[in-house]
């Protein structure tokens, strides 16, 4: 026994030693006021999509740092990779809204410099400063790109066109119906609600008192025999689509661009209840390796031709509004398409993924966190 | 010896359990040639236009970690699971069956219990994910096939063997390269290559000791994952079919038994040897 | 032989001072006086090996599974409590997990096991030496191919326009709706898993001395009786063997009812590995402890029946 706890101080000591160089160039005392020499390496926790060889090639080329990036398809795996090996292991993550607050408060991740990215002042105001990558002023990453959460349908089998959230709760395409396996689904049922059901007065969709999330959890319920399965990877529900196992459900714009270039006959839209969403910030480990590269790969990501690049490919709006000439350039009418340049209003009607917390937005601790929805989540699939 | 009847029907059924086990591999050769990146059925249109797609960096990258991988915790495997048979067989002490059970327990146990409790361990004691912990996770189920390959033979060898090869005057050195290492030879090339085998494909205990290296069996997850190259998928799948036809060419005319032990009536001894050993 | 021979002879005339070999038996001798210290010698650094690395981890994760995790941080709190293992009692979607997976893994391995059976039997007993080859390497070249790729191929040949499907309809015969459901993920652990089968029930059937058959025929029992009375027992143990690779690697499986499974297919696995992923070790353990249990008993029984012999 004596001789494992030993091995275990002196490895712990030995990697402590070992975090030191890596930590002096992130957090602790000051900000970085300038980016050095790459280091030849950059390692990534990315969404599917977000690393094309498209632009990812270019600034390999430019920067001689090596980019190596791991998939993650939720949030939850985000936040599970960027802690593993005391934080060492990758140098930054593309996180949405709901795990950038948990990567914040964990420590995980370390406060950047904004002024050392030249695009970040062109940016949409919304977006500079937003609280789920802004706390207390100061800024905890860079946002990417953003985009809603959207009804996806087979344009030859449903019809009429649907037009309401309720088109996935109504037994009519019972059998061939897809939702995201991911418990964040159940602030879409929320909000669904909170237009179908105003008795239950539901504001936020991620801020639930436990009656506002037993109802939608019933109604996630009573939507279980119409699924043909929930999907956990994005090519799950491309497949479901292209394959004729599923006619509708909810998707990323990431799949209809898929099947639609595969000439499967779908469409997508944000019906008239609304839309979740998510806004994705890049944000840099407090450990990392490499810091250079990292903020040379977000500098890269945020001028106007990489975001019109990435907007295209997946199928989401820049938060460089100078992007949107270059996506016309790219493809015609495609800014309008991803709502590039959308107006306040647009961009506020989407309610971005944040992680649910116990404290509501009145002060009283009455609301759901997330443990919870991850178990009734789980308890729900059964 | 047995009816005719029986004989085909049993010839039958062998050549439809094969035929199940080889028409969805057919399907991934076909649809290795498939040209549209989006799998569907019948497939529209035909190229050989992946084969080349998938001989990139990255896929080559990961291929020889996988190797390199596979070699060691097989290598590992070899040196303390044979250690560990020779223990077991030949010598018999309190705890010994014990000890026979907990050697069996990597192979018995979820490979996602492996998994959660090495990366645990990992990262509690901050010891960062690499290479070497992918080796550590897969030399725990290596070590337990190259031990129970090597446990049979011994089992079937008689233990007077070594004792006669003393009596004659060889020291221990003289007895290993004289005596043992020609008794167990086969079994631990059969025993290397299955644990070489499963290495080669693990992707659960992978999944959680690997850091941001990929091996081959991850490399196609996050393939299957971004479905945009999933011919890709398939040629690899197709190529290492083809390219492991060989080794396991070999390893079965390594492991074949000629069937003398069972033909032969009036060998006894031998027969009731090795009953006693599949009853106990 | 002759080699030992003729260095046992040379043994006599060598001269006294060859000191190198001379050490060497001395070393044998000592190993054989003290038994045990050979007995040592072997098994210390794989037992040390293995105590430290695995058991060790198995350990420290099952003493988490009475802790608790901090809701937002995700940190892990030593704050001791069976909060865990309470909630796996009390809800019933984990029984229901538990049941599904264990069912299907028993119906995995009757499978496996009727299809193998005959299978080895052909191999062992009837089959010519190149026929043997062949079907041997056809059993084994499956298990080379990822087993990714396999289970994904599956999926797409029970997709509703796969190619399962499209076979059905050109023979005239209603299209199967097999694709995402728990019949999926029961087939294709199924297909996975055989050779795994195949291997050892070939290896018991091969074993079984031809005089046993002769012998039961000479005392007047029929190909059934044979069968049932002898073959059966005596193959026994290899099948066993072989069920356990197939029961424990279908209970920790979550991959294929991930790719595959419906909208009711988690396995226990899969609510393990998400937990896992939503950094709720403490809870994750506690789930993991029931595949633990199940092939603790599994591996109990197995041992009785002589299965250890067989793998």
């Amino acid at each position: 026994m004596i001789r494992i706890r030993r091995a275990h101080v002196l490895a712990a000591a030995f990697a402590a030693a070992l975090c030191v160089p890596a930590v002096s160039a992130g957090s602790g005392s000051g900000l970085p006021t300038s980016v050095g020499p790459g280091e030849g390496q950059l390692n990534l926790i990315a969404w599917e999509g977000y690393t094309q060889p498209q632009w990812v090639k270019p600034f390999e080329k430019a920067t001689g740092c090596q980019v190596h990036a791991k998939y993650a398809g939720s949030s939850d795996e985000m936040v599970t990779l960027m802690r593993q090996g005391g934080g060492t292991q990758y140098d930054g993550v593309s996180a949405s809204g709901d795990a950038s607050l948990r990567l914040i408060y964990g420590h995980d991740v370390a406060a950047v410099n904004p002024a050392l990215i030249p695009d970040w002042k062109n940016f949409i105001p919304a977006l500079k400063s937003p609280p789920h990558n802004t706390v207390k002023g100061v800024h905890y990453g860079i946002s990417l790109q953003w985009g809603p959460n959207t009804l996806l349908y087979n344009t030859k089998l449903v019809k009429p066109a649907p037009t309401s959230w309720s088109s996935i709760y109504s037994p009519k395409y019972k059998g061939k119906v897809t939702v995201p396996d991911n418990p964040i689904q159940i602030a879409d049922a929320a909000l669904y609600l909170s237009k179908a059901q105003p008795s239950l007065k539901i504001t936020d969709p991620y801020e639930l008192t436990s009656t506002q999330f037993n109802a939608a959890i019933n109604l996630l319920k009573k939507q279980k025999p119409l699924i043909k399965k929930y999907w956990a990877l994005a090519s799950d529900e491309i497949d479901l689509f292209k394959n004729g196992d599923a006619v509708i459900g909810a998707s990323w714009p990431y799949q209809t661009n898929t099947l639609q270039a595969a000439k499967v006959p779908v469409k997508d839209e944000i019906p008239k209840e609304g839309a979740t969403g998510w806004a994705d910030t890049w944000m840099i480990s407090a450990h990392a390796k490499h810091p250079n590269c990292m903020y040379k790969w977000i500098a890269w990501v945020s001028t106007p031709k990489v975001q019109a690049q990435q907007a295209i490919y997946f199928g989401e709006t820049p938060a460089n509004p100078k992007a949107c000439p270059i996506m016309n350039k790219l493809s015609p009418g495609s800014a309008a398409q991803y709502h590039c340049g959308a107006s306040a209003s647009y961009f506020n009607s989407i309610k971005f993924w944040k992680t649910p917390i116990a404290t509501c937005d009145n002060g009283q601790n009455a609301c759901m966190d997330y443990t919870k929805w991850q178990q009734a989540w789980t308890q729900l699939k059964g | 010896m047995e009816q005719r009847g029986t004989r085909v029907a049993l010839g039958i059924w062998t050549a439809l359990v094969v035929l199940f086990l080889w028409i969805p591999l057919a399907l991934i050769a076909v649809y290795a040639f498939n040209k549209s990146n989006v799998q569907s059925w019948p497939i529209p249109a035909f190229s050989t236009h992946w084969f080349h797609a998938a001989w990139t960096s990255e896929v080559r990258t990961s291929l020889w970690l996988s190797v390199r991988v596979g070699l060691i915790a097989t290598g590992i495997a070899l040196v303390l699971g044979s250690m560990a048979a020779f223990g077991v067989a030949r010598f018999s002490f309190f705890g010994r069956d014990a000890i026979s059970f907990l050697l069996v327990l990597p192979i018995a146990l979820p490979g996602i219990v492996t998994g959660i409790a090495l990366n645990s361990a990992f990262v509690t004691g901050h010891i960062n994910l690499s290479q070497w912990t992918i080796v550590v996770g897969h030399a725990t189920f290596c070590v337990v096939i190259v031990y129970n390959n090597v446990l049979a033979r011994l089992r079937r060898s008689s233990p007077s063997l070594l004792e006669a090869s003393a009596d004659l005057g060889a020291d221990g050195w003289q007895t290993f390269r004289f005596v043992v290492w020609p008794v167990l030879s086969t079994a631990l090339v059969a025993g290397g290559l299955l644990a070489f085998a499963l290495s080669f494909d693990e992707v659960i205990v992978t999944t959680f000791t690997a850091g941001s290296q990929n091996t081959i069996p991850l490399l196609i997850l996050g393939y299957i994952r971004l479905g945009q190259q999933l011919p890709v998928v398939n040629v690899i799948a197709f190529a290492m079919i083809v390219l492991t036809t060989i080794p396991v060419l070999l390893a079965q005319r390594l492991m074949r038994d000629t069937g003398v032990l069972r033909r032969s009536a009036g060998n006894v001894t031998e027969a009731v040897e090795s009953a006693q050993v599949t009853a106990v | 032989m002759a080699t030992s021979l003729d260095a046992a002879e040379g043994l006599s005339h060598r001269p006294p001072g060859r000191p190198a070999r001379a050490a060497r038996l001395r070393l044998s001798g000592l190993f054989w006086r003290h038994s045990w210290a050979k007995a040592l010698l072997l098994l210390a650094p794989p037992l040390l090996a293995f105590i430290l690395v695995y058991l060790a981890s198995l350990a420290a994760l099952f003493i988490s599974s009475f802790w608790t995790i901090d809701p937002f941080t995700s940190e892990l709190k030593h704050v001791w409590n069976v909060d865990n293992y309470r909630t796996l009692w009390q809800t019933g979607a984990y029984h229901s997990i538990a049941l599904r997976t264990i069912g299907i893994a028993a119906a995995v391995t009757l499978t496996d096991a009727i299809l193998a059976f005959p299978l080895g039997y052909f191999m062992a007993r009837i089959a010519s030496g190149r026929s043997r080859a062949f079907i041997f390497v056809a059993v084994l070249l499956p298990l080379w191919s990822s087993y990714l790729v396999r289970v994904y191929i599956w999926r797409l040949i029970l997709d509703d326009k796969g190619v399962l499907n499209w076979a059905l309809e050109k023979v005239g015969l209603p299209a199967a709706n097999l694709g995402y459901s728990n019949w999926a993920v029961w087939l294709i652990f199924t297909y996975v898993w055989l050779p795994f089968m195949i291997l050892p029930v070939y290896g018991a059937l091969e074993r079984i001395p031809d005089s046993y058959i002769e012998a039961s025929r000479d005392l007047g029992a029929g190909g059934w009786t044979t069968f049932r009375r002898v073959l059966l027992p005596l193959a026994l143990p290899g099948v066993v063997a072989g069920s356990i690779f197939t029961f424990s690697l279908t209970l920790g499986d979550y991959v294929t009812p991930l790719l595959a499974g419906g909208a009711s297919s988690q396995f226990i696995g899969n609510v393990v590995y998400d937990a896992i992923n939503t950094q709720q070790t403490p809870f994750a353990a506690a789930f993991a402890a029931v595949p633990l249990a199940v092939m603790g008993v599994y591996l109990l029984i197995a041992r009785k029946l002589g299965a250890f012999e067989a793998l």
